[in-house]
């Protein structure tokens, strides 16, 4: 397998050679930092043209075709569009909570980002409760987003923001049982440490059924999370216009729109760390050949690969069912998902204390 | 040489950062390079194209305050069973019991809840 920490440690010590120890942290941080911003912009402009053709697939349109070959250059075209659309002040809004509120959404999403494993060695935050971490950050993001509604001051943003609180904070409670789940299958908090203990087969493979229940549960619920597809009463546009963002204008909604392509990513990366061993390649037991053959593959494509085949599922879900009603959302949540979780974590951990098998 | 933990800190650190500065650049760029026109139609609320009746910031409705605090109790319980859970190989069959305990508990809340109708949108 390459080892992406041998090349970091040799741009150090080249670093550490030329100039004093601190000058050289601060530049990495500093690039370490432009590097997180270049590839966050990069992957959600790529996913909004990614849902695009997808949806356009299932529909059996063509899709954004002009721009650049299939369409590709189409979201940059875009991007450079919001940038130049005027700002415009509104009237009765708190604008110190308004101003506020997308700083929420951006930093939720990044510090989320920075977590993921993207490759052997080659993850930014290696804390060793890494998973939890990721879970605490990832729900700054509905203060955003009730801030964003409130402060409009409208009537349209306020239930979009108040129906998103309920959901997100809802399906939360999911996602952190399904977490649970995994993190006593793998014994660690610390998400390389997660990625390690699938070296041998991917916990979807040798968890048993209990897995497989977490993994259904937990791409519902990150569907939910992430305001998508069947769940998106926050902008149900026939009945609430844009929902919490509606106030919002030119760049400012786009962060919006940024952060949500962004949670998507998050969401299935985070699904391929817990279910599909985040990086690690396809390993079966004695075929020695065939492990071989995989590990030739750059850990980066496997870590990226998953996430994306995993976001497709999860657009194929918006595509096809319909929106639910904010009292079916909230009975799914806590009449079937939870009391299913609950039970599951108790599943396995018969399974991992007593070795039953299923 | 600086330790593990200190690294992860300054990293999260330089991640909230990064964050921060992509709004604010974005936000620098395009109030430098966006229109702006004046209009005192244009600082209304967005609604149905008339004016706006009564106050937006207004009452609203109790039920997305009961799933707030059902959300709260049992998201601090899962959060205990966080520590449980890495140790739960090396605890085996009396930590099993223990947490048993604590389980039934979270099962029990849920339980009431839901006969006292707390999980019905009313």
């Amino acid at each position: 397998m390459q080892d992406f920490s041998v090349a970091t440690n040799w741009f150090h010590a080249l670093l550490a050679g030329v100039m004093p120890e601190w000058l050289a942290v601060t530049l990495e941080c500093l690039l370490i930092g432009v590097g997180l911003l270049l590839v966050y912009a990069l992957l959600a402009l790529f996913y909004i043209w990614f849902e695009r053709k997808v949806c356009a697939a299932f529909q059996c349109r063509l899709g954004p075709n002009r721009v650049g070959p299939w369409g590709l250059l189409q979201s940059f075209a875009d991007m450079f569009k919001i940038l130049i659309k005027e700002l415009i002040s509104l009237n009765h809004i708190d604008k110190f909570l308004f101003a506020l509120a997308p700083y929420l959404v951006i930093i939720a999403s990044m510090l989320a980002f920075a977590v993921l494993p993207w490759g052997n060695g080659l993850q930014i935050i290696d804390f060793n409760v890494g998973i939890f971490f990721l879970v605490a950050v990832s729900s700054i993001g509905v203060l955003g987003i009730l801030l964003a509604g409130w402060s409009s001051n409208n009537k349209f943003t306020l239930i979009g923001a108040l129906r998103s609180g309920a959901q997100m904070i809802s399906y939360e409670l999911s996602i952190g049982l399904s977490v649970i789940t995994m993190v006593a299958f793998a014994g660690t908090m610390s998400v390389g440490g997660i990625v390690e203990a699938q070296n041998h087969l991917w916990f979807i493979f040798s968890g048993h059924i209990p897995a497989i229940i977490a993994f259904v549960i937990f791409m519902i619920a990150g569907t939910a999370e992430t305001n998508r597809g069947p769940f998106d009463l926050p902008e149900a546009e026939s009945e609430l216009t844009a929902g919490y963002h509606t106030e919002y204008s030119g760049i400012h909604f786009g962060f919006f729109y940024l952060a949500e392509y962004l949670n998507l990513f998050i969401i299935s990366g985070v699904a391929a760390l817990l279910f599909f061993g985040g990086w690690m390649p396809l390993h079966i037991p004695g075929w020695e050949g065939f492990n071989h053959v995989m590990d030739y593959i750059p850990s980066v494509i496997w870590f990226i690969g998953k996430a994306v085949v995993l976001s497709f599922i999860i657009i194929w879900f918006k595509w096809t069912f319909p929106r639910l009603r904010i009292d079916q959302l909230l009975s799914l949540e806590w009449k079937y998902l939870l009391p299913i979780n609950l039970f599951n974590l108790v599943v396995m951990v018969l399974v991992i204390v007593y070795g039953f098998h299923f | 040489m600086i330790t593990l933990a200190i690294q992860n800190a300054t990293l999260a650190v330089v991640a909230l950062l990064t964050g921060v500065a992509l709004v604010a650049i974005a936000m620098w760029l395009a109030g430098m390079i966006s229109p702006r026109s004046f209009n005192p139609q244009k600082g209304e609320a967005y609604e149905c194209g008339i004016p706006t009746r009564g106050e937006s910031m207004a009452q609203f409705q109790v039920g997305y305050y009961l799933f707030a605090i059902l959300f709260l109790m049992f998201d601090v319980e899962t959060v205990f069973l966080y520590p449980w859970a890495v140790r739960v190989r090396e605890l085996g069959g009396e930590g099993l019991t223990a947490i048993a305990v604590f389980f039934g508990i979270i099962v029990l809340g849920l339980v009431y809840a839901w006969r006292k109708g707390a999980l019905e949108w009313k």
